[in-house]
C-alpha cells in the first residue's frame, strides 16, 4: 500500500493531451451536427422591441434563428436558487450589454457566425448603471450569503472600540476589479435530442449540475439528461455553473432536430459566464506595541448584477474573521447592482480579493509598527479559528513562514523603501498569507475488476486539468495492489456514480474517499466469491486472504483473478461506495495555509514592474501526486501574478460594454511575466478533512500573491498600490 | 479504444455489503449509448463561392470543398476531424492553434485554408512516429508541461519549432519566443523545463 | 466573417486591376485583416491573394536598405545586414507580435494595420473609423491606451506598429505601384494621414494601389540606433510607449539625430523639435532630458493616458542613453 500515492507520477492521460487525442467538447462530431451561435444586446438595459432576421435567414445554409418570439418556454419556475434561469431568450427584458437575445443555427461555423451578424435588433432603451463605484450608496445586504447558511455580516468583541483605543493603526480602501477566467478552451457544448433523451457533450466543472438544470429547465426526467465531459481546458470557475449558452444549444438542437454545437467566441467568453466581481473594501486593522492585533474590521462592498439575474455574493471577509488571532473582529459583506451579467466563483472566491486587501493591510500595519511584517503574521498566528470558535485541524502556518523566508532569503531584506537595487532597478521583497478552506462534499464511485486483472473506476467526477484521472488512478492503484497501468479511472459522464463540481478545491478530498470505500467494497465482494466457494475457501475468513497483482491470495495459494471469477461463473466483480462530509467537520476549522514571498523589479524610471523571484511554501495536507501538485502551486501563483500585475476588464461607462473582451488586450501572464518560483510543500497530512490526509490545493497559491507582490512593490518604490492591477502609471517617478 | 461502461447488472444485480462504514450506493447506471447514426449528415449547402481544394496535412492528401473564408483551423477541425489544434482565441492571441505551414510555425486562426494549398501542413497529429512520441512530447509528459492540456499541443508546435529556428539559448529566451503561447493553467515553468531539456538533448540551439 | 471571393493573381497589374474596385481587399500575411474580418469590421466582396507575387526580397545594399512589402517580419528581423546597419528595425520588429505573427506578417501589410482601439474592433460600439460621422465613445471612455498626440474631436485612436515607429525615424519611402504600371514614392512620414474630420482615411493610399517595396536610406545614424517598446506584459503587448532612436555622434556630440515613438500617436510620432534640439549638443542626460521635454508638444492627453506624457520623455531620454552609450 502506498506505493505510489505522494510519488511525481507522470499524468495517465499525458499521452493523450500531447498528441491532441485528448477530445474536449467542441470536438465530439456526429452525424447531422449542425453549428449555433449567439446573438447578443448592444445596450445594458431596456426591451427589445423587435429583431429582424429575415436577412439572416435567406442567407445561405441557415436553418433557424431563434428569438424570444419563437424560443420554446422552460420551465423556469422549476429551477432551483443555485440554477442561471436569465437570460434565455424567454422574454425581451435586457439586464445587461452582452446578453444573449437569439440563437443562429447553420450548417457551418462560418455561416452561423456570419447569419449571426446580420441579425438586426431595435430596443427601447433604458437607464442603465454600469459603474458601481457611482452607485455605491445604494449598497445592500446579499439574501442567499453562502447559500443562506450563514448571515454576511459576524462580529466578535467590539472591533471599533479597540480600533480607536489602539497604539498603532491603519485605515484604508482597497479596490480589485471585474476580472475574467479566461480558461484557454471556451466553452462549448454538443447538445443531441433521441426523442425525450437529451446527451450533452458540455465543457463543465459539474456534470450533475449541468445534469439538473438541464432536465429542470425541460421539464424531462433527471435521467433522460446525460452529460458527458472527459477533459475540460480549464474552467476556474467559469464552467462550474450551467450558463445560458449550454441551455440555450439543447434548445436549439430541439428546435433544428440535429445535434447542435455551440462554441462561444472569446469575446463571448466575457458575456456568457460570469466573473469575478469588482470589489471595493474598506480596512481596519490596529495592533498593540507588540503587534498583537487588537481590532479587525473588513467591509467589502462587492458587485452584482441587477437581481433578477441570480445572487452571487463574493465573499472577502471570511479570511479575516479566522485568520490570526484577535479579539475584536467585525466583516461585512454587501453587494451593489448594476447592469453587467451575473458575476460567479472564480479561482479563490472570496480569498484572492480579500486577502489581497487583508494582507496589503497587514503589511501597512508592519510599517507603522517598524515590525518585519513575517514577523507581524508569527505574533499573530493562531491554532484556533475565533470564528468558528474551533481549534484548526492542522495549521502549519509558522512553518510555511520559516521554510518560506530560508528559502527566499528573507533575513538579507534591509526593511527601508527604496533600500534594495540591482544596477539601475529598484528591488522589492514582500510577503504575504495564504489561506483557503478544506472542503470535502458526498462523493460516490463504483469498481470494476476484470478477469485479465485490469480494474475499471468509474466517478461522475471531473479532470479540469488538476490531475483527477492521475490521482484517483494512483489511490485505487494502491488501494488494490495493482499495477498503475492496469486501472483506467473513468470520470466525465452522468451515467457514473454521482460526485461533487469540481470548484472550491474539492475533488480530491470528495473523491478518494468514495474510491477507496469502492475499492474496500470491491475486494470484500470478491473474497466473498472465494470464501463461498468451498474448494477455495475452505475454513478461512476475509481476514486470511489478500488481493495483490491480480490474484486472491489464500493461504498457501494464489487464485489468479480470472480462476476466481470462473469459478463463480461472472465476468466481473463490480462494487460502489458512497463517501460523505469531512470526518473532522464538526470538531475542527478545516484550512490550507501558505506563506508567499514575491521579489519585483522596478525600473524607477519607466514604473515597469515584472516579478523576478518567487517562493511559495503550502500546508496543503498530504500531496497525492508531488508532480501534478507543484503544477497546481505554480499555477495558482501564475493566475495570482495576473492579478496582481496585469489582469481588469474595462466597461465603457456609457454602455456598460466591455472594451477589451479579447486576449490581446485583456493582458494575461504570458511565458516571461513569470520567473522560475520556487514551491515547498510543508510536510503533514490532515486526516480530519479525509482518510488519505490530502486538501485541495488548487485555489490556495494563488490567494496571498496579489498582496505579497503589492508589499514588494511599496517595498521596492514606496508607493502604496491599493488599486489592482498594479500598473507602471501608479508607480512612475 | 471502447469505453467501458457500467452494467446494471454488476452492481444492481450483484452488489455487495458495505465497506468502511460507508454505505454502497444504490447505483443506477445504463450502458454508454455509443453515438449513433440518428441523421442524415447535411453537406452544407454548395453555393458558387465554395471550391475544392486539397491541402497537404501531415504528409498526407486532404481534398475539402470548403468556402473561402474558411480559417485553416476550421478546416483542421471542423472537416478534417483533425481537433489537436486548438481554438482559443480564433484572433491570434494565443497560440493554441499553432500549426507549421511549410515548416514555419503560424497561427491557423488567421490563416485562410484556400491559401494552404500547394503547402506543407504539419499538425500536433503529425509529430509523433507511430506509436513513438515525438521528444518535444515526451518531455511535455515528463515535467507535467501542462495541466488542462487545452494550449498543449499549440506549446508543443511552437517549442519544436523554436529549437529548430535556434532561440533555445537560455530560459530567458525560451520564455521570450514561446511568448505568443499563453497557458492560463500557468504550466510555464514546466513547458520552459521541457524545451530546455529537449534543447539539450538535441544539443542544437543552445550555445 | 461575411462570405467573399477569392483570387490570387499571377502578377501585380493583374492584382491592381482587380483590387481597383470598391469591395477589394489585399491579403498578404492576412494577420490584421483577418481579425477585421471575424470581428465583422472588413466585409469585403472579395480577396485578392498577393502571395504569387514577387516581392519578398531583402537587399541591403550600400545606399539603402530596401525591402519587398512581402518579406516577413521575421525574415527582416533575422537578416544580419538589418541587425548590423539598421538595429532599430530589427528590435523593433522582435518586440512586435509574437514569433508566430512574425512569421506571417509582412512588411507592407504592417504599414497598413489598423488600431487596436477597443471601440474600433467591436461593432456594438460607436466609432468614427469604422461608421464614419458616429462618434467618438473612446474619447470620453476607456482611453488609457490611445493616443495623446495627432488626434482629433472625432479619433484618437493610436497607431499600433512598432516597425513603422522605427521606420519613419530613418526616413523611410514606400515605393507604391498603382493602375497601368503607375509607380510613385511616398515619404513614410507623409503616407499616414492624421485623423482629423475623417478619421475613417488612413492613408494616402488610392483605390488598388499596392505598397511593393519599402527604402530605407543607409545613414551613420541608422548604424547607431535601437527601439525601446514600454508595457504592462513583458512581452507580446502593443506599446504604451515606444520610441525608436537613431544617433551620429562625432565624439560626444550628436551631428543627427531621428527620432520617432509610439503609442502615443494618431500615425507614427516623428519628433523634428527634439531631434532640432539634439543636434550640435553633446550626447548625455541633459541634453537628453531637455530635448525629451519637448516630446509632448501639442499632447492633448485624455483622463486615463494623462501618464504618457511623462512616460514619453522619460521611454525618449533611456532610449538615447542606450542608443548613445
Amino acid at each position: 500500500m502506498n506505493a505510489l500515492i505522494g510519488q511525481p507520477i507522470n499524468r495517465v492521460d499525458g499521452r493523450l493531451k500531447v498528441t491532441g487525442g485528448a477530445k474536449y467538447a467542441a470536438e465530439f462530431d456526429m452525424p447531422g451536427l449542425v453549428h449555433a451561435t449567439l446573438v447578443q444586446s448592444t445596450i445594458a438595459a431596456g426591451t427589445i422591441i423587435a429583431i429582424d432576421s429575415r436577412d439572416a435567414e435567406g442567407m445561405p445554409g441557415v436553418l433557424a434563428v431563434i428569438t424570444p418570439d419563437n424560443a420554446e418556454k422552460l420551465k423556469l419556475e422549476k429551477a432551483g436558487q443555485e440554477m442561471v434561469t436569465r437570460p434565455l431568450l424567454q422574454d425581451a427584458q435586457i439586464f445587461y450589454n452582452g446578453q444573449p437575445i437569439a440563437v443562429v443555427v447553420a450548417d457551418t461555423l462560418d455561416r452561423a457566425l456570419a447569419a449571426a451578424a446580420a441579425v438586426k435588433v431595435t430596443y427601447r432603451q433604458g437607464e442603465a448603471v454600469t459603474i458601481m463605484d457611482s452607485v455605491l450608496d445604494q449598497a445592500y445586504r446579499p439574501k442567499h450569503f453562502r447559500n443562506g447558511e450563514r448571515s454576511p455580516d459576524s462580529n466578535r468583541g467590539d472591533a471599533d472600540a479597540a480600533f480607536d483605543a489602539a497604539a498603532a493603526k491603519v485605515q484604508a480602501t482597497y479596490t480589485t476589479p471585474v476580472e475574467h477566467h479566461n480558461p484557454m478552451e471556451p466553452h462549448a457544448t454538443v447538445a443531441r435530442w433521441d426523442g425525450e433523451r437529451l446527451t450533452v457533450w458540455t465543457a463543465t466543472q459539474g456534470i450533475a449540475g449541468t445534469q439538473r438544470t438541464l432536465a429542470t429547465l425541460f421539464g424531462v426526467p433527471v435521467s433522460s439528461v446525460r452529460v458527458i465531459c472527459p477533459f475540460v481546458g480549464g474552467g476556474f470557475g467559469c464552467k462550474g455553473n450551467t450558463w445560458p449558452p449550454a441551455t440555450l444549444t439543447a434548445m436549439a438542437a430541439q428546435k433544428v432536430g440535429r445535434p447542435v454545437k455551440l462554441s462561444l467566441t472569446r469575446r463571448q467568453m466575457y458575456s456568457s459566464n460570469g466573473y469575478r466581481p469588482r470589489t471595493v473594501q474598506k480596512l481596519r486593522l490596529a495592533a498593540d506595541a507588540q503587534g498583537k492585533l487588537v481590532a479587525m474590521r473588513h467591509d467589502g462592498l462587492t458587485q452584482m448584477s441587477m437581481p433578477s439575474l441570480g445572487e452571487f455574493a463574493e465573499p472577502v471577509g471570511l479570511a479575516t474573521e479566522m485568520l490570526y488571532a484577535c479579539p475584536n473582529v467585525a466583516v461585512t459583506h454587501r453587494l451593489v447592482a448594476v447592469n453587467q451579467g451575473l458575476p460567479t466563483y472564480m479561482r479563490a472566491p472570496g480569498e484572492a480579493s480579500g486577502v489581497f486587501a487583508l494582507e496589503s493591510a497587514m503589511d501597512e500595519l508592519a510599517v507603522a509598527l517598524k515590525m518585519d511584517p513575517v514577523e507581524l503574521r508569527l505574533r499573530n498566528d493562531t491554532d484556533r479559528d475565533g470564528h468558528a470558535e474551533k481549534p484548526f485541524s492542522s495549521r502549519k502556518l509558522a512553518e510555511c513562514y520559516r521554510e518560506g523566508a530560508e528559502a527566499f532569503g528573507w533575513s538579507r531584506r534591509n526593511p527601508a523603501p527604496r533600500s534594495m537595487r540591482d544596477g539601475n532597478a529598484l528591488i522589492g521583497w514582500g510577503v504575504a498569507t495564504a489561506t483557503y478552506p478544506a472542503n470535502r462534499r458526498p462523493a460516490s464511485a463504483a469498481v470494476r475488476l476484470n478477469a485479465d486483472g485490469s480494474v475499471h473506476v468509474f466517478s461522475g467526477t471531473q479532470d479540469i486539468g488538476t490531475g483527477t484521472y492521475t490521482v484517483m488512478s494512483q489511490v485505487v492503484a494502491d488501494t488494490l495492489g495493482v499495477p498503475l497501468n492496469r486501472v483506467r479511472f473513468l470520470l466525465g459522464d452522468s451515467a457514473y456514480p454521482p460526485a461533487p463540481t469540481s470548484g472550491g478545491s474539492t475533488t480530491v478530498a470528495s473523491v478518494s474517499p468514495a474510491v477507496q470505500a469502492a475499492c474496500a467494497a470491491v475486494r470484500q465482494k470478491l473474497f466473498g466469491l472465494v470464501l463461498a466457494d468451498p474448494e477455495t475457501g475452505g475454513g478461512f475468513t476475509a481476514a486470511d486472504l489478500s488481493l495483490q497483482n491480480g490474484a486472491v491470495y489464500v493461504p498457501g495459494r494464489r487464485l489468479p483473478l480470472a480462476q476466481v471469477l470462473a469459478r463463480a461463473g461472472v465476468e466481473s466483480v463490480e462494487a460502489g461506495a458512497s463517501s460523505g462530509e469531512a470526518e473532522g467537520k464538526a470538531g475542527y476549522s478545516l484550512h490550507s495555509f501558505g506563506a508567499q514571498f514575491a521579489e519585483v523589479r522596478v525600473d524607477p524610471e519607466l514604473g515597469e514592474i515584472r516579478v523576478s523571484r518567487y517562493v511559495g511554501a503550502f500546508d496543503a495536507g498530504r500531496i497525492l501526486n508531488a508532480k501534478t501538485g507543484r503544477s497546481q502551486l505554480i499555477g495558482g501563483i501564475t493566475y495570482g501574478i495576473g492579478m496582481a500585475l496585469l489582469e481588469a476588464t474595462e466597461t465603457d461607462a456609457e454602455t456598460g460594454r466591455y472594451v477589451n473582451a479579447n486576449l490581446a488586450e485583456y493582458l494575461v501572464p504570458v511565458h516571461p511575466d513569470v520567473p522560475t518560483i520556487q514551491t515547498i510543500f510543508v510536510a503533514g497530512e490532515d486526516t480530519q478533512v479525509d482518510p488519505l490526509g490530502a486538501r485541495g490545493i488548487g485555489e490556495l497559491p494563488m490567494v496571498g500573491v496579489a498582496a505579497a507582490i503589492a508589499n514588494a512593490v511599496y517595498h521596492a518604490t514606496g508607493v502604496r498600490v491599493r488599486d489592482l492591477p498594479i500598473r507602471l502609471e501608479q508607480v512612475l517617478a | 479504444m471502447r469505453t467501458p461502461s457500467l452494467t446494471r447488472r454488476g452492481l444492481l444485480g450483484r452488489s455487495a455489503a458495505t465497506a468502511g462504514g460507508l454505505a454502497v450506493v444504490p447505483l443506477v447506471a445504463r450502458a454508454a449509448p455509443e453515438i449513433p447514426a440518428t441523421t442524415a449528415p447535411p453537406n452544407p449547402v454548395r453555393t458558387p463561392e465554395m471550391v475544392d481544394v486539397v491541402l497537404q496535412v501531415n504528409g498526407k492528401r486532404l481534398p475539402l470543398a470548403i468556402e473561402p473564408r474558411v480559417s485553416l483551423l476550421d478546416a483542421l477541425r471542423e472537416q478534417a476531424g483533425l481537433t489537436g489544434t486548438k481554438k482559443g482565441c480564433d484572433r491570434g492571441s494565443c497560440g493554441a492553434c499553432t500549426v507549421h505551414v511549410d515548416g514555419r510555425r503560424v497561427n491557423a486562426c488567421l490563416t485562410l485554408a484556400i491559401r494552404c494549398q500547394n503547402k506543407a501542413v504539419t499538425t500536433i497529429e503529425g509529430l509523433a512516429a507511430g506509436d513513438t512520441l515525438h521528444p518535444m512530447q515526451a518531455a511535455f509528459v515528463a515535467h507535467d508541461a501542462f495541466q488542462c492540456g487545452y494550449c498543449t499541443p499549440g506549446q508543443i508546435m511552437s517549442a519544436v519549432a523554436l529549437i529548430e529556428e535556434g532561440h533555445a539559448h537560455s530560459d530567458g529566451d525560451i520564455r521570450e519566443w514561446m511568448a505568443g503561447n499563453i497557458c492560463r493553467c500557468g504550466a510555464y515553468n514546466h513547458i520552459v523545463d521541457a524545451v530546455r531539456d529537449v534543447a539539450g538533448q538535441t544539443d542544437t540551439g543552445r550555445g | 466573417m461575411q462570405s467573399f471571393s477569392y483570387l490570387r493573381p499571377a502578377d501585380a497589374d493583374a492584382a491592381i486591376a482587380a483590387a481597383a474596385q470598391p469591395g477589394k481587399k489585399y491579403i498578404a500575411g492576412g494577420t490584421d485583416l483577418m481579425q477585421l474580418m471575424k470581428d465583422d469590421v472588413e466585409r469585403p466582396a472579395q480577396i485578392v491573394d498577393l502571395d504569387a507575387l514577387p516581392y519578398t526580397k531583402i537587399e541591403a545594399g550600400p545606399d539603402a536598405l530596401r525591402l519587398g512589402a512581402l518579406a516577413t517580419m521575421s525574415d527582416v528581423a533575422a537578416h544580419p545586414e538589418v541587425a548590423r546597419k539598421y538595429p532599430v528595425i530589427a528590435q523593433a520588429l522582435l518586440a512586435s507580435a509574437s514569433p508566430q505573427l512574425r512569421n506571417m506578417a509582412t512588411m507592407g501589410g504592417n504599414m497598413l494595420q489598423r488600431t487596436r482601439c477597443g471601440y474600433f474592433r467591436d461593432t456594438g460600439f460607436a466609432c468614427n473609423k469604422r461608421e464614419p460621422g458616429s462618434g467618438c465613445p473612446a474619447i470620453h471612455g476607456q482611453n488609457r491606451l490611445l493616443a495623446i498626440l495627432g488626434g482629433s474631436g472625432h479619433c484618437i485612436a493610436t497607431h499600433p506598429s512598432d516597425l513603422a515607429v522605427a521606420l519613419v525615424a530613418l526616413d523611410t519611402v514606400l515605393e507604391l505601384r498603382g493602375a497601368n504600371g503607375a509607380t510613385r514614392q511616398v515619404a513614410l512620414g507623409d503616407f499616414h494621414k492624421l485623423p482629423g474630420d475623417t478619421p475613417h482615411i488612413e492613408t494616402v493610399l488610392q483605390p488598388g494601389e499596392l505598397i511593393t517595396a519599402l527604402v530605407v536610406p543607409a545613414s551613420a545614424a541608422a548604424r547607431r540606433s535601437g527601439y525601446l517598446k514600454v508595457r504592462d506584459r513583458a512581452s507580446f503587448e502593443f506599446a504604451l510607449v515606444s520610441a525608436a532612436v537613431a544617433l551620429d555622434l562625432d565624439g560626444g556630440v550628436i551631428r543627427d539625430a531621428r527620432i520617432a515613438m509610439g503609442g502615443v500617436g494618431t500615425k507614427p510620432w516623428r519628433l523634428p523639435a527634439v531631434e532640432g534640439a539634439l543636434r550640435g549638443h553633446q550626447a548625455g542626460d541633459v541634453a537628453f532630458a531637455a530635448a525629451a521635454a519637448q516630446a509632448p508638444e501639442g499632447a492633448m492627453p485624455a483622463v486615463q493616458n494623462a501618464f504618457k506624457v511623462k512616460l514619453m520623455q522619460k521611454t525618449l531620454v533611456r532610449a538615447l542613453r542606450t542608443v548613445a552609450a
